[in-house]
């Protein structure tokens, strides 16, 4: 035994390890990657590792070990739930044997995620019980609980974090190295492992009285604490309970109730706590779902309580709660006068707006330029995807129309031809997505005869949630090196008869490809192969000449890369972010800038 | 000891491995400690914040007006969490500006008023990090020659040799002469400068 100081995310492994986890599968996704990369990093012997195509594939790979009464994890972010969700709502009616946790990260914000989603109404919709840690220690507690309970009532757990908890770091104390549990194995039963429509009835009767069972259970379940005992409550989850805890410290008679388990409801739990209490503030994150619950069972023992949380606009309805807002909202509640003793701030000056960038040097800006400049003066229709191209939306490439979720660049491209084909429909999409949902798109585009350009952009990497390995590159999890899934390959395999690989940073080969595609029916895909600077490391520099410099700044105002500004009327390069990628040295008009050795 | 930290500057900086060492550092002397880091997407260039909270503490977030000391790795990014900071609070900043990129053309923004602001308003120490780094040949020395700097002030409260030590085991070897030099060199600008207040 030790104690590790680590991530929430790293809590949550070495939960998983403790209770003896014999199969951890996985897609990446922020906040929630460190888990998976947590696991692999200690000791654990008999502990099959994997990072999944997708989630559902994940979801899938998980099940299995479940259904083999083998404890297994899966863990993705809220929207990659949105993904498994069909294996998910299945698995709910049919089970498990072994112990399943379903690890899926929430977003308040949203500060790396495109929807402010609530995995407790999954949880809920999907008739699964959740836990919802406030604390990395409270994570680490919980994980084995969940396996416990997930066997106790043969259902997957939902455990569900949000991004102040995993990214939080806190010590744990437990072994230093893990043997995974011994299992029976799969025992055929197809009565029991088989959906059809009258074991779902059956079993859909037998859930809903069982999540009674668990609510009872719930009600016992340290994860939900009462202290102090005023007739005005605070009711608080996951980490705004934190919020709440510190800023109530000094009014310790303040009734403060934690619900961190908090579907199957809790009922008795929640009417002993509600006891003597005439208000109640609902302090939570994402969507009022504590809030309605205690509308619904306050109006079912027909009790006489008020109800404040973000429905009464008490709370805002978006975004994260922080300590800051727990003492605005709190003292509010409970009328208790805050005096603010800061630092006057009402004359500082504005701090400047610093959206994320493409880095100095990323092969992606290189590909959009190419396409740009090959289609300048051309009608087209950019759609983006998920990953650090994504910012390619910014000034000045403006080279993203569209994103909405992982894979949807492809189908978007496809449906913006079938209605305007005057147009060149581009789909953007990085590798890992490209394996994740990308290949299915471009079996659609290409058996509905669409006229569309894919451009595959290859890092080689998972770049934008911490660089995972994925099909493509050469090394997973349990082995290195094992056989790539050939991006190229893959194209040819499923139809698209064009195919162009080419270096985005060789600028002109690059433009002409785009512009050769561009005159070509059905669909076309052109392959940027560069590796993530971030991982390549290259260690060359450009310099201005500022001799030759007459400071007209093209390179700043054609691609935007960080390591270019002006000074003094000409341009410079910061020798630390430069990676020596020469696009800024292609598009200078006096040929000022070029290489220098290291 | 109860101390909130809060690191702040522009992803990239090196804001991460600071804060790592100062908790790794205030364990070793014994004290329960909790931290924060901004991670994902806002790394690119965006600004990132490190809460690092020494003692009990319920909350990993430090609340606003609760930072004893705010270690600012660019002037705008000081600014933009001084609230943080306890009215008695220090804060010790670079006076070196990171332009955003979206400014690239534009000469405005170059940090001055912005550390003029902090001088008239808290008790700070304003270090350079050309200056600092210059022996050193790159400015990804900054982050470890800041820590000397706060170290050598005496208000993180830990030792200067816990700290040293830290840095030893957490940055490869090939590394540690220079990053200990900036660390010295670092603590000296400190110390001297908590003389002269
Ligand atoms: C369904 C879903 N799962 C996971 C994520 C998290 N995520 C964001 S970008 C990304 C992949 C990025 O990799 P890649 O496509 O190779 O692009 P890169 O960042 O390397 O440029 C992932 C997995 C997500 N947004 N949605």
């Amino acid at each position: 035994m030790s104690k590790k100081y680590v991530m929430g995310n790293g809590a949550i492994a070495l939960g998983a390890l403790s209770a003896g986890v014999n199969l951890v599968s996985g897609y990446p996704g922020t906040p929630s990657s460190e888990i998976i990369e947590t696991v692999s990093k200690y000791p654990h012997d008999g502990t099959y590792l994997e990072w999944s195509v997708n989630e559902k594939a994940a979801m899938e790979v998980a099940a299995a070990a479940a259904y083999s009464g083998a404890r297994a994890m899966v863990t993705m972010k809220q929207v990659g739930l949105n993904v498994a969700s069909d294996p998910l709502m299945s698995l709910a009616y049919v089970g498990v044997k072994g112990g399943m946790v379903v690890v899926s990260a929430d977003d308040p914000g949203p500060i790396s995620s495109q929807t402010e989603q609530d995995t407790r109404r999954f949880a809920e919709f999907a008739r699964i019980p959740v836990f919802d840690p406030s604390s990395p220690e409270e994570a680490f507690e919980m994980v084995g609980a969940a396996f416990e309970y997930s066997e106790k009532y043969k259902t997957p757990v939902i455990l569900r974090p949000t991004t102040r908890v995993d990214h939080a770091y806190a010590s744990i104390e437990c072994p230093d190295t893990f043997k995974a549990k011994k299992f029976e194995g799969f025992v055929k039963d197809s009565k029991k492992w088989v959906i059809f429509p009258r074991l779902s009835f059956q079993n859909h009767a037998m859930i809903e009285k069982r999540n009674l069972e668990i609510g009872k259970d719930f009600s016992s379940c340290r994860f939900n604490t009462v202290t102090g005992s005023s007739e005005k409550a605070v009711v608080a989850t996951g980490v705004s309970y934190a919020y709440a805890a510190e800023f109530l410290k000094d009014y310790p008679d303040v009734k403060l109730i934690k619900v961190g388990a908090p579907y199957p409801l809790p009922e008795s739990f929640l009417l002993g706590a509600l006891e003597g209490v005439s208000e109640v503030l609902c302090f939570e994150e994402l969507s009022p779902y504590i809030e309605e619950s205690l509308l619904k069972l306050i109006g079912k023992h027909k009790l006489n309580i008020v109800v404040r949380g973000k429905l009464t606009d008490d709370v805002p309805s978006s975004g994260e709660n922080d300590s800051d807002s727990a003492k605005r909202i709190i003292s509010r509640f409970l009328n208790i006068d805050t005096n603010e003793d800061n630092i006057g701030l009402s004359n500082a000056p504005q701090p400047p707006m610093r959206p994320p960038v493409l880095c100095a040097g990323c092969p992606h800006r290189a590909s959009f330029y190419a396409v740009k400049k090959a289609m300048k003066d051309k009608k087209t229709y950019f759609c983006g995807d998920i990953g650090c191209y994504t910012l390619g939306n910014a000034m000045p490439l403006d080279m993203v129309d569209t994103c909405l979720c992982m894979g949807a660049g492809v189908t978007m491209a496809q449906g913006f031809n079938h209605m305007d084909d005057d147009a060149v429909a581009f789909a953007f999409i990085g590798d890992s997505t490209f394996f994740a949902s990308g290949i299915t798109g471009i079996v659609n585009a290409v058996y509905n005869a669409a006229d569309i350009i894919v451009c595959i952009l290859d890092n080689s990497t998972t770049a934008m949630t911490g660089h995972q390995p994925h099909p493509g590159t050469g090394r997973n999890l349990m082995a290195t090196p094992v056989e790539k899934v050939s991006v190229e390959k893959v194209l040819n395999g499923v139809g698209v008869k064009k195919v162009i690989t080419v270096d985005p940073l060789d600028l002109d080969k690059a433009a002409a490809a785009v512009r050769e595609c561009a005159e070509l029916k059905g669909v076309k895909a052109i392959i940027f192969k560069s590796p993530c600077v971030a991982i390549a490391k290259p260690d060359k520099k450009m310099r201005v000449d500022s001799d030759k410099c007459v400071g007209c700044s093209r390179c700043i105002k054609e691609i935007g890369c960080p390591a270019l500004s002006m000074n003094d009327g000409k341009a410079v390069i910061d020798e630390n972010l430069c990676t020596g990628c020469g696009l800024c040295s292609k598009l200078c008009p006096v040929k000022a800038i070029g290489g220098v050795e290291e | 000891m109860n101390k909130d930290i809060m690191i702040c500057g522009v992803g990239g900086q090196g804001t991460v491995l600071a804060s790592k060492i100062i908790a790794a550092s205030a364990m070793k002397e014994g004290n329960a400690v909790h931290s924060a880091e901004t991670i994902g997407m806002a790394q690119r260039g965006g600004p990132v914040t490190s809460h690092v909270r020494i003692g009990e503490a319920f909350s990993p977030l430090i609340p606003i007006g609760g930072a004893d000391i705010l270690i600012a790795f660019e002037p705008s990014e000081a600014i933009r969490n001084l609230r943080y900071l306890k009215k008695d609070g220090l804060v010790i900043v670079n006076r070196v500006p990171v332009k955003p990129t979206s400014l690239g053309c534009s000469t405005e923004y170059d940090g001055k008023a912005e550390i003029e602001f902090i001088n008239s308003k808290c008790r700070c120490l304003v270090v350079d990090s050309d200056e600092m780094c210059k022996p050193f040949g790159s400015s990804k020395f900054f982050n470890i020659a800041v820590l000397g700097a706060a170290a050598g002030t005496g208000e993180l409260g830990i030792n200067e040799k816990t700290i040293r030590d830290e840095i030893i085991s957490i940055i490869p070897a090939k590394f540690h002469e220079k990053n200990l030099a900036a660390f010295e060199q670092g603590c000296k600008i400190g110390e001297n400068n908590y003389a002269n207040q």
